[in-house]
């Protein structure tokens, strides 16, 4: 074999590479963290299940969204009562940080939602 | 198969026939029975009381700012890229038909608030190309989904009232005391005054009806009985361009 010696350096630099953060791991540092979104304390329910809020958040929101401009339908029933569909007014009312519960899985998935161009999070409120 | 002249004469007469008998009619019924869109149990209209604003020089500013801060409106420096949803100009502007030389100055520089039409035949929503901007058939409102607008300006070029704003920056530096309880816009957007459909939605009158201290009068203009149906039977009113053909909503009395 030609350059021998380069080429089996090279060969155990990449495998020192690749299994990294498989050592990492090993030696009790964290290679990789899930992303924990904080959840509200003091409230029980949200308006759907958690499995389907991860889920199809985005799709209710867009669904919100269509009713409340164009339909002209701002409110709904939830548990009795009469809330309006709204990002900042209703879900952000619980989840009460953009950075702590929204940035945590956009983050993490590297999704850029628009919403926040112009609707306005309780962070940025004066 | 072959076509001879005449035949293909024919095709084109029955072709231009179909069309004109469907979508052509339609249009042209559209034109003629405008009014008919006002056909819903509600049709929001605005009564403005220039001798009010004229006796109280410091209401249009109280109007305009209510305005300013329901919205999160910004305020900026730069005549062209100011974003107006409701402003004041001298009567000879708001007017410029009038074209009546010999009136007294006290009305001439008269301020008069502007804002949306909300025309029954809106010339602005007839050109967006993504219907970002309708007119909302059941009470008149022309809508505006900033979701959808794509800033192409075709609104404002059709809008003969100069009602549309244009979001040449980010608007959010130029905003004072930012709030949550409504979207700001974002670079590349149009946007107007929308009635306060938000407040509609809730029971409550538009924000700068609310602050005129009477000067204004909001109402359905299809209840006989409502303020604005019973002010426009016993006061002589004006609208802006009523010769365009648009039908606008706001109503001027002296």
């Amino acid at each position: 074999m030609y350059n021998s010696g380069k080429v089996i350096i090279g060969i155990l630099v990449f495998i020192g590479i690749f299994i990294s953060p498989f050592l990492l791991n090993f030696g009790g540092g964290q290679a990789h963290t899930k992303p924990d979104p904080k959840i509200p304390v003091q409230y029980e329910k949200c308006i759907e299940d958690v499995e389907y809020m991860k889920a199809y958040h985005m799709d209710m929101l867009n669904e919100w969204r269509d009713l409340v401009v164009r339909e002209n339908q701002r409110f709904m029933q939830f548990e009795g009562s009469k809330i309006e569909m709204s990002l900042s007014k209703t879900c952000m009312k619980c989840h009460s940080s953009k950075v702590d519960f929204c940035d945590e899985c956009h983050n993490y998935l590297d999704v850029n939602p628009y919403c926040w161009d112009c609707h306005v999070t309780p962070e940025e409120v004066q | 198969m072959s076509v001879n002249r005449r035949k293909f004469l024919e095709m084109t007469g029955a072709v231009a026939a179909l069309g004109l008998s469907t979508k052509g009619l339609e249009l042209i019924a559209k034109d003629s029975a405008h009014g008919n869109g006002n056909s819903s149990a509600i049709r929001w209209a605005m009564v403005i009381d220039l001798s009010k604003f004229m006796n109280n020089p410091q209401l249009t500013k109280k109007c305009v700012d209510a305005c300013i801060k329901e919205h999160n409106i910004p305020k900026i420096e730069n005549e062209n890229h100011q974003i107006k949803w409701i402003w004041e100009e001298p009567y000879t502007h708001a007017f410029i038909e009038q074209e009546n030389e010999k009136l007294p100055n006290a009305i001439k520089d008269m301020p008069v608030l502007l804002l949306c039409n909300h025309c029954d035949n809106p010339p602005c929503t007839d050109v967006c190309p993504t219907q970002a901007t309708w007119r909302r058939d059941s009470d008149g409102v022309v809508m505006m989904d900033w979701h959808r607008c794509i800033g192409c300006r075709y609104c404002m070029a059709a809008c003969p009232y100069g009602s549309r704003s244009f979001n040449w920056f980010d608007p959010r530096p130029d905003i004072d005391n930012m709030h949550a309880d409504y979207p700001t816009r974002k670079k590349g957007v149009v946007e107007k005054c929308t009635f306060c459909d938000e407040r509609l939605s809730r029971g409550q009158i538009p924000a700068c009806v609310e602050v005129s201290e009477g000067a204004m009068i909001f109402g359905n203009l299809n209840e006989p009985l409502s303020p604005v149906r019973r002010t426009l039977a016993n006061r002589f009113s004006l609208r802006r361009k009523p010769e365009l053909g648009t039908h606008p909503e706001i109503y001027y009395i002296l």
